[in-house]
């Protein structure tokens, strides 16, 4: 039973990793109909400029707290800003050029980042600080649930949370919504359609810093191609939740999240990734528009 | 009757589209399906054409001097090999490839040839090729822009790429053409013309046409029988007089000069 | 397109750009700066600080950015419209090269040259160049292999080095259990790369192509983590060894006769993959292709069968890998997992992304471009892959059509054929 609330709970872990990336690809996606291959280089630049931060910080001296908090928050306007650069380079000049040239800009994108990294900083593995501190409470609990894990979880459901009420209830998120249902009608009703896309970027970089701040401090290292899979596997969640969907990437996160889990804990931990793209293809197989998407029909 | 079209429903979510709508073709004749912006023409030629999958609903067609056959739900691609070809509102050509090829692509259907055929060149795959280029450029002749064979198609000017996209139909052989708008964005020498190809392609080459259009002048001189559509459901069916007399007819239109 | 005088870049806007750029540079500066300058060492515990890369980074990205505005304006004014001294030049050069290639005389020479050039290559570049050229060579091959699915049929393939690897394995597995040899396994590799393609195509056929890309990668990953850990079937990341080379029955051949062996195999493997992929280009299956590619719905609108156009373009891209994977394999004698990355995929997509898609010549010259480049310029060669990203991007931006650009073909229709054509249409009308 230990084991199973193990698995279980590592399952969420992971789910709550891929939601805060899903959920840039599913805007993204829901408003240019765009595979943001790049999205996972996002997260890692978010989290080497968190270890980089740290390193800084804990050397001027700052206690455990303020660096998490600072290196996050950095971490976050760093990634945002480098998603709001990459939109500006490599999207926007392709949005009216066929669909696969936007394809191959995304993984160029993407190619070029990882590269970035690799040669500024290093190609090796480097072990992320601890930045997450030991919380008390846990240790009452009958089966395993470390801090990081916790507070990875509990920050994903406060992001949830903001980023629903935030798409729902803000001008905002109204422009986003008539935005990502047609672009030119939303213009023509004075929504400034660039700028909505520029947002969502900004958005959807920023959480996936988070992610990527939060999953490596749980891990405890980081190398420059930590983006490119986790990049895939939360685009797999987007597609398994209905892409365009905010809550389905939620859902289609933690399903990934424990079919992983389980398959690697029941089965075999070595075909783990299979798992998740065999999950992939049964979905587009059965259910195209994922568990929560709706069946699209294309305007002709 | 070469079209038959009863209780056409069409839903996207909550939205009715195309409402119980019924709707007949005879051969020879040419039908218009006219109605206000949104009112579900196109949706109703998407659901004929098998480009969507209609709600409700059975299409059935009937090549002159064969058997009825259903179509309903059928693939598009088998649907045009049936014998029905369609243009689109907003043009659809294949922008780099030349005029010449886009007819051929409409040919595509009435060929035979393989892969092996391709790589091998055998003697009849040789033969249908050339076969193509000059029945491709006979329907470029047809519809008058056979000069421009070896332009590449977006860079035709505006009217000649409709007639382009009706010379890719007529490419596949239909008996029944389906026009989206044929004569949008076209000036008034170009109506003209395009009213005096319709018919000839009626007269010259024993089609049923059936069109969807805003111009009120080309649909009244042109077609014989008028369907009007609002809100996706059929208001009034009849010649161009008694349409044109219909009271909900002017009421739908509220405005817009039907009286051409 | 219309009014020259106000599309045209004029000489003072540069200046105007001038402000744009250095602001450009600003921003650059501080988003690379912690990554550019500060390197943390998180083993050591130390941290460098580079100043001196905040210089590179402010004026690499003032000097580009100028660049890229310049040629963003020129592309959206329209480059005909703009089509400076220099473009016209060469313009004239290209219609000059063009004219004189259609005299059979110089047409023929230029076949005997390039013939003579490559019969020459093995005996004065010696292996080591021998070599090189046979790597490009097999790229050259999968580009075209690739150039089937992306640049005719308009799907985005990433997991393309699948089914190298497939090809690779067959012949490295069948060998070692039945000794299968090196001529009889290049039919098998070609049939295993076209099967597997047409297999993982049947899933996403009704999807749109985005999903294609997604399906793929993860069909190439799972591939790669299965020859890695199916350890008693493929050695796992061992690998496997001492796979035998190409032979001629009862012939010995030493080590530099065999390297110039491969590369003429290789030679007529490029002429053979050439001439089908020509033969189906201009045919009705290629028409198909570039139609789909172009508008998918028009496409089957107009009665192709979009599901078996698209399983036909899988099924014949997927080919030339495995083929080219036996010839890998018999090559190097040696292979693991190791060889069959993402970005081995990801490089030939640049091939064909930089020669420019859908074009024969194109494709060539960009996998002899990108694969002997680096080889030439060692310094550069950890820079490769940035490079790539930067290609991929900038032409999608800029030259989407890559740098050699298909043409599409004429037909020649004779008089006499107009003729009986016009009497079928009306020439009263015209368009
Ligand atoms: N693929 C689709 N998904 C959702 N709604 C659609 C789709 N296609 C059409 N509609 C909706 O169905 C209604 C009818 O549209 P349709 O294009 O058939 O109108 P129409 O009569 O052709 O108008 P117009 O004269 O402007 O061409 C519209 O409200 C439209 O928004
Ligand atoms: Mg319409």
């Amino acid at each position: 039973m230990n084991y199973f609330l193990g698995l279980f709970v590592s399952g969420l872990t992971r789910g709550s990793i891929y939601a805060l990336l899903a959920l840039g690809y599913t805007m993204v996606y829901g408003i240019i109909e765009l595979i943001n291959f790049a999205h996972g280089e996002i997260y890692m630049i978010g989290a080497f400029t968190a270890l980089i931060l740290a390193s800084v910080l804990s050397i001027a001296g700052l206690d455990a707290i303020s660096i998490l908090v600072i290196a996050s928050l950095v971490a976050m306007i760093y990634s945002a800003a480098y998603g709001f650069t990459m939109e500006k380079i490599a999207y926007k000049p392709v949005r009216n050029s066929q669909r696969l040239s936007a394809l191959i800009s995304a993984i160029g994108m993407s190619l070029f980042l990882q590269n970035y990294v690799r040669l500024a900083q290093t190609s090796n593995f480097l072990p992320f600080p601890t930045l997450i501190p030991r919380l008390g409470f846990l240790q009452q609990l009958t089966f395993q649930v470390t801090s990081a894990q916790f507070v990875i979880f509990v920050t994903t459901t406060v992001v949830m949370i903001l980023l629903t009420l935030l798409i729902k209830f803000s001008r905002v998120g109204k422009s986003m919504r008539a935005a990502s249902q047609d672009k030119t009608m939303a213009m023509l009703l004075g929504v400034n359609v660039n700028r909505v896309i520029a947002l969502t970027f900004v958005i959807g970089s920023a959480t996936a810093a988070l992610g990527g701040v939060l999953i490596s401090s749980f891990t405890g290292q980081i190398n420059f191609y930590i983006g490119f899979m986790a990049g895939i596997k939360a685009f797999v969640a987007a597609v398994l939740g209905g892409i365009g969907s905010i809550p389905g990437a939620v859902l289609g996160s933690f399903v990934l999240g424990w079919t992983e889990s389980f398959g690697a804990g029941y089965i075999s931990s070595d075909y783990e990734d299979v798992f998740a793209f065999a999950i992939l293809v049964l979905i587009l197989i059965f259910k195209p528009s994922g568990l929560l998407g709706r069946p699209e029909n294309k305007k002709v | 009757m070469v079209l038959d079209v009863r209780g056409l429903t069409m839903d996207f979510g909550g939205l009715r589209a195309v409402d119980q709508v019924d709707l007949q073709v005879n051969e020879g004749e040419i039908v218009a399906l006219i109605g206000p912006n949104g009112a579900g023409k196109t949706t109703f030629f998407n659901c004929v054409t098998g480009m969507y999958v209609p709600t409700a609903g059975t299409v059935t067609i009937a090549r002159p001097g064969t058997d009825a056959r259903q179509i309903t739900r059928m693939r598009p691609h088998l649907i045009t090999a049936q014998g029905l070809a369609r243009t689109f509102q907003n043009i659809r050509l294949f922008p780099e490839m030349t005029v010449l090829e886009n007819v051929m692509i409409g040919r595509d259907c009435r060929l035979s040839a393989g892969i092996l055929g391709a790589i091998m060149r055998n003697k009849k795959t040789v033969a249908e090729e050339k076969q193509v280029v000059l029945d491709s450029y006979a329907m470029l002749e047809i519809v008058g822009i056979g000069r421009w064979a070896n332009e590449t198609a977006k860079n035709l000017p505006y009217g000649a790429q409709r007639r382009l996209e009706i010379a890719r139909a007529l490419a596949t052989e239909p008996f029944l053409l389906l026009l989206d708008e044929p004569a949008a964005g076209m000036n008034p020498q170009e109506t003209r013309d395009l009213v005096a190809l319709i018919r000839r392609l009626r007269t010259d080459h024993q089609l049923s046409i059936f069109l969807i259009e805003h111009d009120m002048s080309l649909v009244m001189t042109l077609s014989e029988r008028i369907y009007v559509m609002d809100y996706g459901k059929l208001i009034a069916v009849g010649d161009p007089g008694e349409v044109r007399r219909d009271p909900s007819v002017i009421k739908a239109y509220l405005g817009e000069d039907v009286s051409a | 397109m219309s009014s020259q005088a106000t599309t045209q870049p004029q000489p003072g806007r540069y200046l105007a750009y001038a402000w744009r750029s250095l602001l450009v540079s600003i921003w650059f500066a501080i988003l690379t700066f912690p990554i550019i300058v500060i390197r943390a060492n998180t083993i050591t515990g130390t941290i460098t600080w580079r100043w001196h890369n905040i210089g590179w980074i402010v004026g690499g990205t003032f000097v580009g950015s100028w660049i890229w505005r310049y040629f963003l304006e020129r592309k959206r004014a329209g480059a005909e419209a703009t089509m400076g001294p220099l473009r016209q030049r060469l313009a004239a050069a290209r219609a000059v090269v063009t004219q004189a290639a259609r005299r059979p005389a110089v047409a023929r020479g230029g076949i005997a040259a390039l013939l003579l050039l490559v019969v020459a290559f093995p005996f004065v570049g010696g292996m080591y160049q021998t070599n090189i050229m046979t790597t490009a060579l097999l790229y050259v091959v999968l580009g075209l292999g690739l150039n089937i699915i992306i640049g005719l049929g308009g799907m985005l393939h990433i997991g393309y080095i699948a089914f190298y690897a497939l090809g690779a394995y067959s012949y490295a597995l069948l060998n070692l259990h039945f000794g299968l040899n090196f001529w009889l396994a290049l039919p098998v590799g070609a049939l295993v790369g076209g099967l597997f393609s047409l297999a993982i195509g049947i899933p996403v056929l009704r999807l749109r192509g985005d999903y294609l890309a997604i399906v793929t990668l993860a069909f190439a990953e799972i591939t790669r983590l299965v020859l890695e850990n199916w350890s008693s079937l493929t050695f796992g990341t061992a690998g496997i060894r001492n796979i035998p080379r190409p032979a001629i029955a009862g012939i010995r051949l030493t080590l530099p006769q065999t390297t110039t062996f491969v590369y003429f195999i290789m030679i007529l493997m490029v002429v053979l993959t050439i001439f089908v992929v020509n033969r189906l280009e201009n045919s009705r299956i290629g028409r198909q292709f570039v139609a789909m590619k172009e508008d998918f719905i028009a496409c089957q609108a107009m009665g192709v069968n979009i599901a078996r156009t698209k399983l036909a373009a899988l099924g014949l891209g997927g080919m030339w890998a495995g083929l080219a994977g036996v010839v890998f394999a018999a090559r190097t004698t040696f292979i693991n997992p190791a060889s069959f990355t993402v970005w081995e995929s990801i490089i030939v997509l640049c091939t064909v992304v930089l020669g420019g898609m859908g074009s024969i010549p194109g494709v060539i010259t960009g996998a002899l471009v990108l694969i002997l480049v680096p080889e030439y310029l060692r310094a550069f060669a950890q820079f490769r892959m940035l490079l790539f990203g930067a290609v991929l991007v900038t032409m999608m931006v800029f030259r989407p059509g890559g740098l050699i650009q298909k043409r599409r073909r004429a037909y020649t229709i004779s008089a006499q054929e107009k003729q009986v054509a016009a009497e079928i249409g009306d020439p009263g009308i015209q368009g």
